[in-house]
């Protein structure tokens, strides 16, 4: 039975603290976060402040045993421990190994992961500033939003899917992977350089992906080592009788809008396909691996994979297979789990960005983050008469992804935009209304004096009585405005809230 | 610079943005026309802001590996 694709997205954003000659990145990230925290707490800066901030005092990798404690007024700068806040917009912001992390909230569809990320965009630009107000002259902290150093340092932009528990994992390794490994067509942020330590140095001038050189299983648990293609944590994150959470860490992140668009949204289709087992057997890569590498190398698209029934088919070709397929099932199942208008929506801009890719990938300039990457290399290096192996073209990489508005090469492209730049600034404040999301958000707006912790599926609230009061909401699709929002509007106190819950 | 007067639009709405295709009348291409005009012009704002020691830059962006 396919359940609704509630989905989000979890970037790292790479770090760098100018002006000190010794960086500490997990300081940095503490810093930049605590000093957003800290203005939005500020009397009259925005609607819905004061934030309500956790640290995680005693957090360890893989350890999930939490600690919480007010930020409050702190000054940002005696913030020296992990940070870990949860927004009124229902999304978590914090430090994750040496990185500023942004999880987005729980979303219905694609848009609302769009928009969600847009705002996450927007904290990181007022993180800077609010950051680099407190830090002395001459330093400062800049923000990318790319997934690797150059120099073989990768970090994440992960995806979420929400999928029904009764679903044959084996199934999903196979349908899920053919599709990543194909989509990088259109999902690459685009690389100059190969950081996969068995390719000669120099081989490879550009590739689609900043991730591909990573990954080296098909299948597994980790995340920071032999990186798999799947990933098994299996953390769902709701019930887990009823759900588990596909946790995707093998896409890049783009600031091209319609890549993220379609990253998600595609992706949300084929699961859906896979939970109703519509999905052609036939159609799966051999060799992922190496065929998701070939994939990223492959600047021409022209280079053929081998499918495991004989066939060979390029990713493009694989792609418009996958396309057809999900149009198919779009007309006979519809949206309604797959996110409504917004998966026509995605099927539209799928279709547009396969033909542009067989016709003239020189269209997605503005569209697809790799084809607008190398339009502005290929320009540079024209310009300058810059040969393979010149820094001006990797500096011009990594400044693709500078969010410094007024230093962003990609802020200058004129790239097209699916969200209204207001709907991203509310979103940086309000949390989607149809997930469980909007509960939480809602609830940190309103009584932010008066909750404790709150996690994914829960809520604890202090009454000021003995004991606290956990609210679990392991259903994500419950909590919603619909469900909720009358309730919540009602209720002037939390206890009023929690006596209405429990009758 | 003969296309100074060329501005980039804002392209922070979608109507607008929509106005800008029907002229471009290529549905898949949203506007890549326009930009491909640009170029030049991008070309010389992206020589204004790149980093002015390029090398130095690149050696020193490292990041710790994350997730």
């Amino acid at each position: 039975m396919p359940v609704p694709k509630t989905l989000g997205i979890e970037t790292e954003y790479g770090i760098v603290h100018r002006g000190v000659d010794d960086p500490n990145p997990i300081s940095a990230s503490s810093l930049l976060i605590n000093a957003y925290l800290s203005r939005r707490s500020q009397p009259g800066v925005g609607p819905g402040s004061p934030r309500v901030g956790w640290d995680f005092v005693d957090e360890t990798p893989h350890n999930d045993i939490r600690g919480f404690s007010h930020i409050g007024s702190m000054a940002p700068e005696v913030e020296t421990h992990l940070v870990n806040a949860v927004l009124t917009n229902g999304a978590r912001y914090y430090v994750d190994h040496a990185h500023p992390e942004l999880s987005t909230p729980e979303c219905a569809d694609a848009m609302s992961v769009l928009r969600h990320d847009r705002a996450g965009e927007l904290i990181m630009i007022e993180s800077m500033a609010a950051a680099n107000e407190v830090l002395p002259a001459g330093e400062e902290l800049v923000v990318y939003k790319n997934n690797s150093d150059g120099k073989g340092n990768s970090y994440g932009c992960h995806e979420n899917y929400l999928m029904d528990r009764a679903t044959s994992f084996a199934e999903i390794v196979q349908h899920a992977t053919t599709h990543f490994v194909t989509r990088q067509v259109f999902t690459g942020a685009g690389k100059v350089g190969c950081e996969a330590p068995w390719m000669p140095e120099g081989s490879i001038g550009f590739q689609l992906t900043q991730r591909a050189d990573f990954f080296e299983e098909e299948v597994g648990l980790e995340t920071t080592l032999k990186r798999p293609i799947i990933n098994t944590r299996d953390e769902p994150h709701a019930d887990p009788l009823l759900y588990r959470r596909l946790h995707v860490i093998v896409g890049d992140a783009n600031l091209c809008e319609v890549a993220t668009l379609l990253k998600l949204g595609t992706t949300a289709i084929i699961l859906a396909m896979v939970e109703e087992g519509f999905m052609d057997p036939a159609l799966q890569v051999s060799d992922p691996v190496r065929a998701l590498q070939a994939v990223s190398f492959d600047t021409g698209l022209s280079q053929p994979l081998l499918l495991a029934d004989g066939r060979t088919a390029t990713a493009v070709d694989v792609q418009w297979e996958l396309l057809e397929q999900a149009q198919k099932f779009t007309l006979q199942r519809g949206t309604e789990l797959t996110g409504g208008p917004v998966a026509d929506l995605v099927l539209l801009r799928w279709e547009d960005v396969l033909t542009s890719l067989e016709s003239d990938p020189s269209e997605l300039v503005g569209v697809v983050d790799w084809v607008t990457k190398k339009h502005l290399l290929d320009g540079l290096a024209e310009r300058h008469g810059l040969g393979p192996g010149d820094a001006r073209l990797a500096a011009l990489d990594l400044q693709y992804h500078d969010l410094r508005p007024e230093r962003s090469l990609f802020a200058r492209v004129g790239a097209e935009a699916l969200v209204d730049v207001p709907d991203a600034v509310a979103a940086m404040e309000a949390p989607p209304d149809d997930t469980r999301a909007y509960f939480r958000g809602r609830c940190l707006q309103k009584w932010p004096a008066d909750i404790v912790a709150a996690n994914w599926d829960s809520m604890v609230f202090d009454l000021g009585r003995q004991t606290l009061r956990r609210v679990p909401m392991m259903e994500p699709t419950r909590g919603t405005r619909e469900h909720v929002g009358t309730l919540l509007d009602e209720c002037e106190t939390v206890a009023e809230l929690l006596g209405r819950l429990s009758t | 610079m003969a296309e100074q007067e060329q501005k980039r639009p804002v392209r922070d709405d979608s109507d607008h943005e929509e106005a800008v295709d029907v002229g471009a009348a290529q549905s898949a291409s949203r506007g890549s026309d326009r930009l491909k005009g640009e170029l030049d012009d991008l070309l010389d704002e992206i020589d204004e802001v790149l980093e002015s020691n390029a090398e130095e830059f690149v050696k020193s962006y490292i990041q710790k590996g994350g997730e």
